[in-house]
């Protein structure tokens, strides 16, 4: 479909609405357009992170005081740990990064007009609601002999994930999470095709924005790392079949250990899947409202490239008490402090694009900000447990559950949020409401802050992860952490009412470029929403231009 | 002006990092620590009862000095680019994207802290990880949901099932409900003690924090451990590795005693109610449940 210069080519649609859409049902459900998708992953991620928060509010009014309050059978309890981990990272956060924001405006960053193969992006995103209905099935089938459902965390180790739990609940899991790893590697072959071979004419990879760039990266370690996750996954479950085989069952010549090894080497990866993109907006949002040009761009693209690549050789850093050689164990700790140095040129190249710029405080921005100093917090604390001799006190404590909700539960939904903000006017043609939009920030950023600080003490004091129940040395700061569950809470309230003000009550129009001068991607050249087919004519890219 | 400018942001940045450090010093690493036990709303580690636990702590500190002033630094130049940088302050924006020497710097000066933080580490891997000669050796069987201790050594001594005890019974024995347990593993002050950790069905985990131990408990796979208590009394640890309903409630208790009477008990079969008058059978060996 793309244009040829020379070729007449129809008249530019002027707003999104000029395009002639399909009628409703066929315009959602067989959609294979690029936006209509991302927003509809966006709606989905919205859903699964209600989902996940419900369970973690639910864990947390459960710890607020010692003994056991609502949870009096502990296997739910474990249950809901063990969803509100897999949800949150397979259904919230990778769809609304990778597929909703990627499929928003990678097309349009690199300067085509949809993604490479739009039926295939149709397929990658109906997978998911597939596979989420598969986890909510989960819940309500048997899981072993104390309930229904699948209680051993989202590690699925084994054998707790085979003879643990017999019952149907974990057969269900492991046919959502292939689903999902099917929906995310069909993403994963798209949006590579689309950045490699659709960019506009001068849009060269070192011209390229970085969001693209993040997504790209991104992009290949899904393709390297799920296929490994989809086998281990199979590998549980013709274990767990009678008379199947013996992987994992050290009864029969199999290994336990060695799912853990599968798992990480899918695992690690993961946590780069899902905090890449984040890196990507955030450069964006610092550069739009510092108006400066981003500092270092070519040190900012190799610097994920280098964190993609290391990011395959440090796995077993999760592993450091399985009982490993003491001399492996020395290469991953210094394997994972490597880490540091990429991600510190990051942080750094962040604060020298302000540095001279001349800063505005909008919404995105202070998310943007928050996300950077929330995501040093939880970096250092990585640095922290990556001493292998250390993490035989943290290992499995409540320092490692604030560690990584630091990185993703500040890092990567912090993106998030900064994203959605920052092209909310460009995806919808409507302005949120600042005020709303303030709360939202303050409440979520003080709540989360209230509920993850805490848990580094208490894991320091020695309390282990996915306790049902603790002994009351430990109760001031489950208390604490339980009133920032009520604050973001109220966040997350604010967000609801900031939707329902901007899209239905108000709908104060934008114009194509409402952040001004400091926006100066292709998605800022288009209408706000963009026209239904952007780029009939493709743009060119002029040799000066800046990234 | 440029130049006075980074100076400026420089002091904020270490002046926030000297107060980080003294708020480190007076506060966060100077917490209450409990032995054995952990600190009623404390902030820091558990206390330390092994050479190694001492180590772990040093090395604990070190790094949280270095990462809590990366956190400040980081913190400081911010708030000064927020400040100096607003769009009021500076209304017109500079176009600087380049700086190689900057460039440079932020990535040599990492990997200097990060050499400074890994030979310590290393140091403590290797010491923590590398079994010194040992005269005693337990062995600990994770099963669902108990562990259970023997002594290779002594044959004479019987299998230890150590399970929690109920709230009531902890009041009663005045001991810290889901950390106590009836049958503690007993071990010599000041001896190389090598455990051996497996496990029957699922994974755990056998940890005691004030000794800086954490091992996996793997069916099918026997691993090894070492610690050196160096002092008496008695000290708790908990399951640290997902493995079911009873997750929580599957303790680990080691009681530290004098090698004599770690002679006695095990010339005893394991049973002190001879050497010690007024224990009762909550604190004994392995048999207690039995007498009861």
């Amino acid at each position: 479909m793309v244009a040829l210069p020379g070729e007449n080519t129809p008249a530019e649609p002027s707003s999104y609405d000029d395009d002639g859409k399909p009628g409703f049902f066929a315009r959602w459900f067989y959609s294979t357009n690029h936006k209509d998708i991302g927003t509809l992953y966006l709606i989905f991620g919205i859903i699964s992170g209600l989902i996940g928060g419900f369970l973690s509010f639910m864990m947390r009014m459960e710890l607020a005081d010692p003994g056991i309050q609502f949870f009096t059978n502990e296997h739910q309890y474990l249950v809901y740990v063990s969803m509100h981990g897999l949800i949150m990272i397979f259904f919230m956060v990778m769809p609304a990064l990778i597929g909703g924001f990627g499929n928003w405006f990678v097309p349009i960053m690199v300067g085509a007009p949809d993604m490479a193969f739009p039926r295939m992006n149709n397929l990658s995103f109906w997978l998911l609601p597939t596979a989420l209905i598969c986890l909510l099935i989960s819940f309500v089938v048997p899981g072993n002999a104390n309930g229904n459902g699948f209680g051993g965390s989202w590690v699925m180790y084994p054998p707790l994930s085979t003879t643990g739990h017999p019952g149907p609940a974990f057969d269900f899991i492991i046919i959502g999470l292939l689903a999902e790893g099917f929906s995310s590697i069909f993403g994963a072959i798209n949006f590579i095709t689309t950045i490699l071979n659709m960019r506009a004419p001068g849009m060269t990879l070192h011209k390229m924005p970085l969001f693209a760039w993040s997504v790209l990266v991104t992009a290949f370690l899904l393709l390297l790392a799920l296929p490994v996750l989809a086998a281990a996954l199979f590998m549980l479950f013709t274990d767990r079949i009678a008379g199947g085989t013996g992987f994992f069952d050290p009864a029969r010549g199999g290994d336990p250990q060695m799912f853990q090894h599968l798992f990480w080497f899918f695992g690690h990866p993961e946590v780069y899947i899902m905090i890449l993109p984040a890196f990507g907006i955030v450069s964006h949002i610092v550069s739009t409202f510092s108006k400066k040009p981003i500092f270092g761009y070519l040190g900012m693209a190799y610097a994920m490239v280098a964190i993609g690549v290391v990011g395959f050789v440090v796995w077993a850093h999760h592993m450091y008490t399985v009982g490993m050689d003491v001399d492996l164990k020395a290469y991953f700790l210094a394997a994972t402090l490597v880490i540091a140095v990429p991600t510190g040129v990051k942080i750094f190249s962040w604060l020298a694009t302000m540095w001279g710029g001349s800063i505005r405080f909008t919404i995105p921005m202070q998310w943007a900000l928050a996300f950077i100093f929330l995501f040093v917090v939880g970096g250092v604390t990585g640095v922290m447990l990556a001493n292998a001799g250390v993490d035989a006190y943290l290992h499995d404590t409540y320092y490692v559950v604030a560690h990584f909700h630091y990185v993703l539960s500040m890092g990567a939904v912090f993106g998030i949020f900064a994203g959605f903000y920052y092209w909310f006017g460009k995806m919808f043609g409507v302005m949120y409401n600042k005020w709303l939009a303030a709360a939202h920030f303050w409440l979520f950023f003080i709540g989360v802050n209230v509920i993850f600080f805490p848990q580094h003490f208490l894991g320091l004091n020695g309390m282990p992860r996915r306790y049902v129940d603790y002994p009351e040395e430990f109760a001031i700061w489950n208390a604490v952490s339980s009133y920032g569950a009520w604050i973001t809470l109220a966040g997350v309230a604010f967000f609801f009412l900031m939707l329902i003000e901007a899209l239905i009550l108000n709908r104060k129009r934008v114009g194509d470029n409402y952040w001004g001068e400091g926006a100066t991607t292709l998605e800022w050249t288009l209408s706000s929403p963009p026209p239904y087919h952007q780029f009939n004519t493709l743009p060119r890219i002029e040799d000066n231009a800046e990234h | 002006m440029r130049s006075k400018n980074t100076i400026i942001a420089l002091a904020v940045a270490i002046v926030l990092a000297v107060i980080s450090y003294v708020i480190l010093a007076f506060v966060g690493l100077s917490g209450e620590r409990g032995m054995g036990v952990p600190a009623d709303n404390g902030f820091y580690l558990q206390d330390s009862a092994t050479p190694v636990m001492d180590d772990l702590t040093k090395v604990y500190n070190l790094v949280t000095y270095i990462i809590s002033g990366i956190v400040a630094f980081v913190l400081g130049l911010m708030a000064y680019i927020m400040i100096r940088y607003r769009e009021k302050a500076n209304p017109v924006p500079s176009k600087t994207s380049h700086h190689v020497g900057l460039e440079v710097a932020w990535t040599i000066i990492p990997v200097l802290i990060l050499i400074v933080i890994a030979i310590p580490s290393m140091n403590l891997l290797y010491k923590q990880d590398v079994i010194k000669d040992t005269e005693v050796t337990i062995k600990a069987v994770g099963n669902t949901w108990n562990w259970a201790y023997t002594y290779p050594d002594h044959e004479n001594v019987e299998e230890i099932i150590s399970n929690p005890l109920d709230e009531t019974q902890s009041k009663e024995a005045g001991k810290p409900y889901l950390l106590a347990t009836d049958a503690a593993v007993v071990v010599p002050v000041d001896t190389n003690v090598k455990v051996l950790v497996t496990s029957i069905n699922n994974m755990h985990s056998w940890t005691v924090p004030s000794f800086g131990i954490k091992m996996d408990a793997v069916p099918g796979i026997i691993n090894e451990t070492w610690f050196r208590a160096n002092r008496e009394g008695t000290f708790y640890g908990q399951c640290s590795e997902i493995c079911g309903i009873k997750h929580y409630y599957m303790p680990i208790e080691v009681k530290v005693v004098s090698k004599a009477e770690y002679a006695r008990w095990i010339a005893n079969d394991g049973s002190f109610t001879t050497s010690v008058a007024n224990n009762n059978s909550i604190l004994g060996g392995g048999k207690t449940a039995a007498q009861k």
